[in-house]
């Protein structure tokens, strides 16, 4: 099969002909050029006129990524309580859920990879902007303990607002968590991969996103730890279109590769094989 | 002890912001003696946010790491008001291998509003800055003990805070985000940020009651910028008992508990 037909199969098992949703077109927010639903859906997400690798549900991350069929996923109920007892943040999280299909901002599980054994971890910034709470964390750190455990290598998608503000001191405390999780998987002699999404900031960056042993990055997509307003509120200046995006990080060191979407499946199964030969663990 | 009255979060937030409020700069004569400042991260620079170095408690060198606020306008102006940029972090790592290697115990002092937001910030990686902060002291083999002295701010706060026990300063806080950041996102107006105060959950008590904290230590009435050489006193001997508690304990013993302190915060149900 070529890749074009593998595309052409994954994406028709998103949606069949008589079951085209009525999608609004997609406004690309880089270069303002607008792409029907349906084309954007066929294009991966990304828009064709500039290139920028847009949002998708975790759900569509999995699908595009695993091998047909090879997902099992992990905690799935998990969902969260109310830490500081944050006003009405019980029945916010119930609406999410509800309109999201989600129980939290993310999805993690094994699979294989172009026949690759693998954990994985994809957020979605449709479930409050994929902020990292206590499940988050929680499923992150699991994810790194069962990989560890069975001697798989870890492949993360990040995406996140940074850290949830509803859930105050418990949700900063997860960036020690995971970066603890993560630093003796390490030690393990385990393979990290993380895949930077867009958005890729705060709490999230400033945690188990940025501690891959290899960080690979969509084009165009932003990557930061301060919010670009902030900044900009700082320094009393408007900031260059490129700051914050992962092209600007791979000239200041901090990503290994910028890699398409189309290319990504194939990119992170070599990555993986490269690091079994020998199996020296 | 004399019947407290307990202070609003709020109020506390008005007494660490006391312009007369002891820094650690206070605080290191009377902690500490032989002390040698120690400059640099070897990569980009030296963040005067940190300060680090090396020197005795009570006979025992230890290693220095702090978060370092103005006590004037020039001083702020020196240290950018607390606000540690990526060289910053990474000095402070550099100091925390060093202590690892001679088997020097490392005491970090948190007073800072956040880490630095701004350009140069970015590009230098101040998000893998503090990520790898996470990271080493998670791992570190040797004690870690972290006091929060005044303001404890998101990431930048935590970057000093993976560690073998944690105290703070009775009317310090600890938060996620400024409880006037706090307010701006969650409410869109900054100007709530008393009400923010009240529920995010910042202070001392809230601190032990949600796991992230170990111990409080008492500041005289009114605030430490009353009496700084009775917190100063508090301080010692909280970082002498820890210190002596946590010498006992084999590394590999330090280094399970330290996780697992951090692994069973969280609330969710499955
Ligand atoms: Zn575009």
């Amino acid at each position: 099969m070529t890749m074009e037909e593998w595309f052409k199969q994954v994406t028709k098992r998103f949606y069949t002909d008589d079951d085209q949703p009525k999608e609004p077109d997609f406004k690309c927010p880089r270069c303002g050029e607008t792409t029907p639903a349906k084309e954007l859906r066929e294009g991966l997400w990304v828009c064709s006129h500039c290139g920028y690798h847009s949002r998708m549900t975790a759900r569509d991350r999995i699908e595009l990524t695993c091998d047909h069929d090879s997902f099992t996923e992990h905690d799935a109920g998990m969902s969260t309580l109310n830490p500081i007892d944050f006003p009405d943040y019980e029945d916010k999280i119930k609406d999410l859920q509800e309109k999201t299909g989600l129980t939290e901002a993310v999805i993690t599980g094994e699979c294989t990879i172009h026949g690759e054994k693998c954990v994985i971890g994809v957020m979605d910034s449709h479930f409050m902007m994929a902020s990292m709470g206590s499940v988050v964390g929680e499923k992150i750190t699991r994810a790194f303990e069962f990989a560890e455990e069975n001697k798989l290598p870890i492949v993360l998608f990040t995406a996140s607002g940074g850290a949830r503000m509803q859930e105050g001191l418990v949700s900063l405390m997860q960036m020690a968590k995971t970066s603890g999780a993560a630093a003796r998987f390490s030690q393990s002699g385990g393979l990290y991969i993380t895949v930077l999404t867009d958005p890729t900031t705060g709490g999230v960056t400033a945690s188990f996103a940025s501690l891959g042993d290899i960080i690979i990055a969509e084009p165009k997509v932003l990557v930061g730890f301060a919010g670009r307003r902030v900044i900009e509120g700082t320094i009393k200046q408007r900031l260059p279109e490129d700051f914050q995006s992962a092209e600007f990080l791979l000239e200041n060191g901090f990503v290994d590769m910028i890699v398409e979407r189309k290319n990504m499946r194939r990119t992170i199964a070599h990555l993986i094989r490269l690091h079994r030969s020998g199996e020296v663990r | 002890m004399d019947e407290k009255t307990i202070i609003a979060p709020y109020d506390r937030l008005k007494i660490i912001r006391n312009k007369d409020r002891p820094t650690i700069r206070d605080y290191l004569p009377l902690i500490f003696t032989d002390f040698y400042e120690l400059h640099g991260d070897r990569f980009h620079g030296d963040d005067k946010a940190i300060l680090g170095g090396i020197g005795r408690l009570e006979g025992i060198p230890v290693t220095i790491i702090a978060e370092v606020k103005g006590r004037d306008v020039y001083e702020n102006k020196e240290v950018n008001f607390a606000m540690p940029h990526p060289e910053g972090y990474r000095k402070a790592l550099r100091l925390a291998h060093q202590a690892e290697k001679f088997h020097r115990p490392v005491i970090c002092f948190i007073d800072t509003p956040g880490a630095y937001c701004g350009v140069g910030a970015e590009k230098r990686g101040q998000g893998e800055a503090i990520a790898r902060s996470l990271y080493e002291f998670m791992t570190l083999r040797t004690p870690v003990i972290s006091v929060v002295l005044g303001e404890g701010g998101s990431g930048g706060a935590l970057a000093l805070g993976v560690c073998d026990e944690l105290a703070m300063l009775e009317n310090a806080v600890y938060s996620v985000i400024s409880p006037r950041g706090f307010a701006s996102i969650l409410w869109k107006d900054a100007n709530r940020e008393e009400e923010a105060c009240n529920i995010m959950k910042i202070t001392a008590e809230d601190a032990v009651s949600l796991g992230v904290a170990e111990q409080i230590i008492p500041e005289p009435e009114g605030g430490a910028h009353n009496d700084p050489e009775t917190t100063a006193e508090n301080i010692s001997e909280f970082l002498s008992k820890s210190l002596k508690d946590k010498m006992t304990k084999s590394i590999d013993e330090l280094l399970k508990s330290r996780y697992n302190k951090f692994r069973k915060i969280g609330e969710f149900s499955e």
